[in-house]
Order: C-alpha cells, then sequence, then structure tokens
C-alpha cells in the first residue's frame, strides 16, 4: 500500500497551485493584474506561473484597475478565460464601473449570448496590520449585485477548490481572499487535492447543538475558537462555513438553524447594510418558529476601517462571540 | 552621522542619462482637420467607394430620420440621432472588415446597421423590449454601451486577446468628446499602447456632450493630441468628410493589422439635432451656429463632389433615395408591431444556471401571471 505525503500547506500555496493546475489543463486561462508576472504578486500568490507559463499568459499590467478588469472583459469575449488580481481590496473601487455594469451584466444584456467567464482575485479583509486601504471587507458590494457569484474560502482546501471552480465557471465570480489566512497551513496534498464542495454549498465545520455560528472567510478560525471557548460554558456551538456568499446556501444554513434554535451571524465587514442583515433575515423567514431568540449579528463596526494598532478592538473576537452567544439566553432576559 | 560623513566626502555627479523614450514628432496631428472632398486629394479617390459611401449616408440620414419620428409616436422610449455625423458612422462601418470588431457607444447605432445588424435588432435597446437585441458574434459588433468610453477597454482586450492568439483581427472603438474626459479613456489608450493593440480609437468630436461645450471639458490642443502623451500617433480629420475619415480610418486599420499599434483619431464633426429626442439645444446653442454647420453637410459634400466629376448620376441619386426610402418603410412597419415579450425572460440570462435564489422568484412570477391569467377570463 502506497500513502501519498500529505504535509501541511498555506492557503497561498494552495491559490497558487489552483492557477497553475487551471493554466496547464486549459490555453484559455490568463492571470493578470498589478505585479502578478515577474513579482510573483504582493502576496507571492501568482508565484512562478509567468516563468511557468510566460509572460503572454500572466501579465503584469500598467496600475489600472478599471483598465485590467476593463481589458479582461474584452479578452472574455473573445475566448480567453482571464484571472484577474485586484491588489487588494480598496484598491478594486476604480474597476466597479466595469463589474458592475458590465462584467456582472454582459450575459444578461446580450441575452446569453456573450457570457464573460472572468475571475476577479479579491485579497480582502483586515488582521494583517495594513494602512488605510489596505484592509477593507467589501463583500456587501459584490453581494448587491446581480450576476455575479461570491464566494470566499477559509481552509486551504476550499482556496484551491473555490478557485479552480471560479475559473473554470462560465459566469464571473468574485474571490475574496481572507489575507489574514494566506499563511495558515491545513495538511494538504497538492498532487492530489480532495474535492470540496462546490460553489453555492456551504458547510458545517463544526457539530453542535446550542446554537449556530454563521460565518466565512477570515471568521471562520474565530468562530471556531469560540466554539471551543463555549464549552466551558456548557454551549455547544455549531460553525457553518457558508463558502459562497453568492449563491447562498438557505439549505445548509437553515437546516442548522432548525437543529439548534439560535443563531448568530459573525463577519468583519460593518453590521448596518452589510451580510449578517441579509442572513439574518433569511434565516427569520425561514426558521422562526424555530427559533429561540432573535439572530443576533456580531460585525465590525460600522467605521471606516481604523488604523491597524486600533483594528483589534474593530475586528469580531472570541470575547465578543461569546458574549453575543450569552445573550441568546432569550427566555432569561424577557 | 550625516549621508557625507557616511560615504566620505560628497562628490556631485549628473543624473542619470534622460532621453524621451519615443520622438513625439510624427506622432503629433495635423494642423488642421484632414479632407479630401473639395480638394486635390478627391481625384485620387477611388468613385466605386466614394458612390458607396453615398448610399450608406443616404440611407443613414433616413434611418436617423425615421428613427426620431418613431420616437414621436412612441414606438422608441428614446433616440440619440447621429444626423451630421453620418461621415463618420459609415466610414467606421466600412473600413473594417468581416472578422474585425466594432465597439459602438450609444450614439451609433447607424454605425453597427451598415456593419450589418438588423435595423430592428440595433434599435432594441432604445425601444426598450431588451438591452441588446442582436448577437455580437453574428456581425462582431459590441453591445451598443451606454456608460462612456467604458467599451473602450472591451476593445483594447479583445484585439489583444486575438493578437496573442494569432487571428488577424483589428478593433475599431467609437467615443464621443465627452467621453474622451472618462478615465476608462485614459486607462483605455494607455493599455492599447503599452500592448502595442491592433485597436482605433474614433472619437466624434460633436460639439457638445449633452449640453457642455468642448471648450469646458478639455483644455487640450486637440482631442487627437492626447494620443502623443500614450505614445500613439494622433490623427486629426474633418468628419464630415466622409472620403477623408474613411481614408484616415483604413490608414490607422492598416497600421494596426500589420503590428503598429493603435492610432487616436479624431473627426471633428458636429450633433446638428438634440442630444436626444428628450433634449432641448435651444438652450446650450444658437441656430446660427447649427446652420453653419448643415451649410457643411456630409451628403451634400459628397454629392456635389461625385457630380462635378460625373461619378453619380441623377438616376444613381435617386436609386440612393428609392432604396434609403425602402430602409425607412421596413423600419416603420416593423417597429409599429408590438414586440412579444416574455416575462420569464428576465430570470433566463443572469447566470448559467439560475441560483436557488432566482428559482424561487421564477416560480413566484410564475404563479402571479398565471393568477393574472385566471383574473383575465
Amino acid at each position: 500500500m502506497t500513502t501519498v505525503a500529505v504535509k501541511p500547506a498555506t492557503m497561498a500555496q494552495a491559490l497558487t497551485r489552483a492557477m497553475r493546475d487551471a493554466m496547464a489543463a486549459d490555453p484559455s486561462v490568463h492571470v493578470m493584474g498589478e505585479d502578478v508576472g515577474t513579482l510573483g504578486g504582493v502576496f507571492r500568490v501568482t508565484d512562478g506561473l509567468a516563468k511557468e507559463f510566460g509572460e503572454d499568459r500572466c501579465t503584469d499590467t500598467p496600475l489600472a484597475e478599471a483598465g485590467i478588469l476593463g481589458t479582461a472583459v474584452g479578452m472574455a469575449m473573445y475566448g480567453l478565460r482571464p484571472v484577474v488580481e485586484m491588489q487588494f481590496d480598496a484598491f478594486a473601487y476604480p474597476s466597479f464601473e466595469q463589474l458592475v455594469s458590465h462584467v456582472a451584466r454582459m450575459r444578461n444584456r446580450t441575452r446569453g449570448k456573450m457570457p464573460l467567464p472572468i475571475t476577479i482575485r479579491v485579497p480582502y479583509g483586515g488582521g494583517i496590520g495594513g494602512v488605510e486601504h489596505h484592509s477593507d471587507s467589501s463583500e456587501a458590494y459584490y453581494m448587491a449585485t446581480p450576476g455575479l457569484h461570491v464566494v470566499t474560502p477559509a481552509t486551504v482546501a476550499d482556496a484551491y477548490g473555490l478557485l479552480r471552480a471560479a475559473i473554470a465557471s462560465d459566469d464571473p465570480v468574485v474571490v475574496l481572499e481572507p489575507k489574514r489566512l494566506y499563511w495558515s497551513k491545513d495538511a494538504w496534498n497538492p498532487e492530489a487535492p480532495e474535492t470540496v464542495e462546490p460553489i453555492g454549498r456551504a458547510v458545517v465545520r463544526r457539530s453542535g447543538r446550542s446554537a449556530t455560528l454563521i460565518t466565512y472567510g477570515p471568521s471562520v478560525p474565530v468562530c471556531l475558537e469560540a466554539a471551543e471557548a463555549a464549552r466551558a460554558e456548557g454551549w455547544d456551538l455549531e460553525v457553518v462555513d457558508l463558502r459562497s456568499l453568492v449563491p447562498f446556501d438557505d439549505e445548509t444554513v437553515c437546516a442548522s438553524v432548525r437543529r439548534t434554535g439560535r443563531a448568530v451571524v459573525v463577519h468583519e465587514s460593518g453590521g448596518f447594510a452589510g451580510p449578517g442583515g441579509e442572513i439574518a433575515a433569511r434565516v427569520t423567514e425561514r426558521c422562526f418558529h424555530h427559533l429561540e431568540a432573535p439572530v443576533l449579528r456580531v460585525a465590525g463596526f460600522d467605521i471606516p476601517y481604523p488604523p491597524p494598532m486600533l483594528e483589534r478592538h474593530h475586528l469580531p473576537g472570541v470575547d465578543r462571540i461569546l458574549d453575543a452567544v450569552a445573550r441568546l439566553q432569550w427566555e432569561a432576559e424577557s | 552621522m550625516t549621508v557625507m560623513e557616511q560615504r566620505g566626502a560628497y562628490k556631485p555627479s549628473p543624473p542619470p542619462a534622460w532621453q524621451p523614450r519615443t520622438d513625439p514628432t510624427p506622432l503629433l496631428p495635423d494642423a488642421a482637420p484632414y479632407r479630401v472632398l473639395g480638394t486635390e486629394a478627391a481625384a485620387k479617390a477611388d468613385p466605386e467607394l466614394l458612390r458607396r459611401l453615398y448610399a450608406q449616408l443616404v440611407r443613414g440620414r433616413r434611418y436617423n430620420a425615421q428613427a426620431t419620428a418613431l420616437t414621436k409616436q412612441g414606438r422608441l422610449a428614446v433616440y440619440p440621432s447621429s444626423t451630421g455625423q453620418e461621415a463618420c458612422e459609415v466610414a467606421a462601418a466600412l473600413v473594417l472588415k468581416d472578422r474585425d470588431w466594432l465597439f459602438p457607444s450609444y450614439r451609433d447605432t447607424l454605425a453597427a446597421v451598415v456593419r450589418g445588424v438588423d435595423p430592428v435588432e440595433a434599435l432594441t435597446l432604445l425601444r426598450g423590449d431588451w438591452h441588446t437585441g442582436y448577437d455580437p458574434y453574428a456581425h462582431r459588433v459590441a453591445p451598443l454601451c451606454t456608460p462612456l468610453a467604458t467599451q473602450l477597454p472591451h476593445a483594447v482586450g479583445l484585439a489583444h486577446a486575438a493578437r496573442l492568439k494569432g487571428d488577424d483581427v483589428v478593433a475599431l472603438a467609437i467615443v464621443g468628446d465627452g467621453g474622451t474626459s472618462e478615465g476608462d479613456f485614459h486607462e483605455a489608450l494607455n493599455f492599447a499602447a503599452v500592448w502595442q493593440a491592433p485597436v482605433v480609437f474614433l472619437v466624434q468630436n460633436n460639439g457638445f456632450a449633452i449640453s457642455v461645450p468642448l471648450a469646458k471639458q478639455t483644455a487640450a490642443p486637440s482631442l487627437a493630441h492626447k494620443a502623443v502623451g500614450y505614445g500613439m500617433p494622433g490623427r486629426l480629420v474633418d468628419g464630415n468628410d466622409a472620403a477623408a475619415v474613411h481614408e484616415v480610418l483604413a490608414h490607422a486599420v492598416r497600421h494596426a493589422r500589420a503590428g503598429g499599434g493603435p492610432t487616436l483619431v479624431e473627426a471633428v464633426t458636429y450633433r446638428v439635432e438634440a442630444h436626444t429626442n428628450a433634449d432641448d439645444d435651444k438652450r446650450y446653442r444658437a441656430d446660427s451656429e447649427v446652420d453653419a454647420w448643415r451649410d457643411h453637410d456630409p451628403i451634400a459634400l459628397l454629392e456635389r463632389e461625385l457630380t462635378e466629376r460625373g461619378w453619380l448620376d441623377e438616376a444613381g441619386a435617386r436609386a440612393a433615395r428609392e432604396d434609403a426610402e425602402a430602409l425607412a418603410a421596413d423600419l416603420r412597419a416593423r417597429l409599429n408591431q408590438d414586440p412579444e415579450l416574455d416575462p420569464m425572460d428576465l430570470f433566463a440570462h443572469v447566470y448559467a444556471e439560475p441560483t436557488p435564489q432566482l428559482r424561487e422568484q421564477q416560480a413566484l412570477l410564475r404563479a402571479e401571471l398565471e393568477a393574472g391569467q385566471e383574473g383575465a377570463l
């Protein structure tokens, strides 16, 4: 019996491998963006691709996000599958007109004649000590734009699987890469990547029966830590990792909440008009009679992303999650 | 420790050598818009091409008039006329080979029609029954673009992709003078020049961005001068001289096809009608200015040249007019029929496969429609 060595790998390595494998399998896959070529990306996620596939396949573009995404639209029109890197969350904003007016709706505008298979990689979120404009959680903007799929991995296996699925998709997919998980490690075999749930499916990362933590991306490890800590308080928490924000997996989320009867949505981005509001509303509409308490949200504050020396006060941590869990004892309060 | 102490005595030296990366002189546009009609250059023109341009100009003028009339009858939601600018529209469409691509703005319906798009399908956006009525791949015409200048990077990307694939394809993108102020104009030109993409940018400078005149739009010597900053040639042409526009664009297309990279062409023209049927142009310009441009009419200019040279007779002119009338009659007849719309189309083309959420909404609308039908019975 031969066993394949499974070694620890980082999320960044899995993302690189996903692009490499996609490029090897399909000559129409092109990686493009600022610094993705010679440098291998500021996070080194595209490291080695230009060397292996040439600068025509992994292209350092001029520094212009609207131009990067706009030219990717034209390339996709001509049958290529561009994989675009937006270097940091807040750097993507100049490209929003191309994203909203063209990328998201070209299939719709042309009645299905002109689909655009574009993958947009956005390193996002805080926790790495980045200065202003380097730590935004911009998922609500993408989620609010019909025509886009929006995914965000929390594990090494998902990073590979979701990015491969995004590149293979005939629709535009925004892949939100949690920057602070780039160097997180899991046992992972790059030669035989395990199969993961497809885009559109959430997974239960930890089973429990007292309450459900609904979360995604950078907040998944925080919620798992909170769930461990909560055991001391007698809480057995279930953690659902959404993985895919659009389409949204109502089925998995609601099945969990119906089992536990209580739910907290956890994310870094601001709570007001944030993803948690939508998720709480969906859960309430579908699980009202199963709920023992209101669906609560633990989110970042409704402030512009703070300077790095203060970000630990802004980001939802274990304590804030446990406080919310304590508030789920609704009957005791009323 | 100071810098001087670190390195010993500071010895001033000249800065590292600098020289311009490209000689700007050959990129500069001519001092005045290039003209053919009414000049000696016309003698060298191809009579057959001029007659083709003429027939399409006459059709285009009639098409503009008919479409504007259809807005008054409520058959089109809006129509941005290209009356007065037909030479640019026609030349842009005729200069391309079948394998090339055209990237029009919302005012360039006529260019799409001359390229072969069905006139009714070309007006679908403006009629309001769908966003793009035609298959962009059938005639290689991108969807009419309403946001300003955002189609320009698409043209660059497509041309770049074609070249990467080894295909001999040129993209021609049309933008207005107002569109040259947009960031996407800058980014598209910069990408095109850096990548040496086979693209031609045609600016139809018609004097106004809705109501704002060019003087309030830009401080550049001309819009064609902007090309120099990107490292591509800028060309200035009389946009009402169909022969000149065709010649300048043909040169730019040949240059791009041969691997010479992009060109920016500014066609100086005028929008003799309002921005759209919904606009009141009397608020921002004088009749005398419009009349001066009517005297420099693209059809009259070409007709005079053709007639004086004996290249067009009364029978030829009559044939062009009859052909244009037939186009208008067909357009009237077909646009006067109510389009058949399927409300379920709302969900059909958002994603390759509708999301579970869209399926639920689809079911809701279907139930509403069925209830409505029962109510009608």
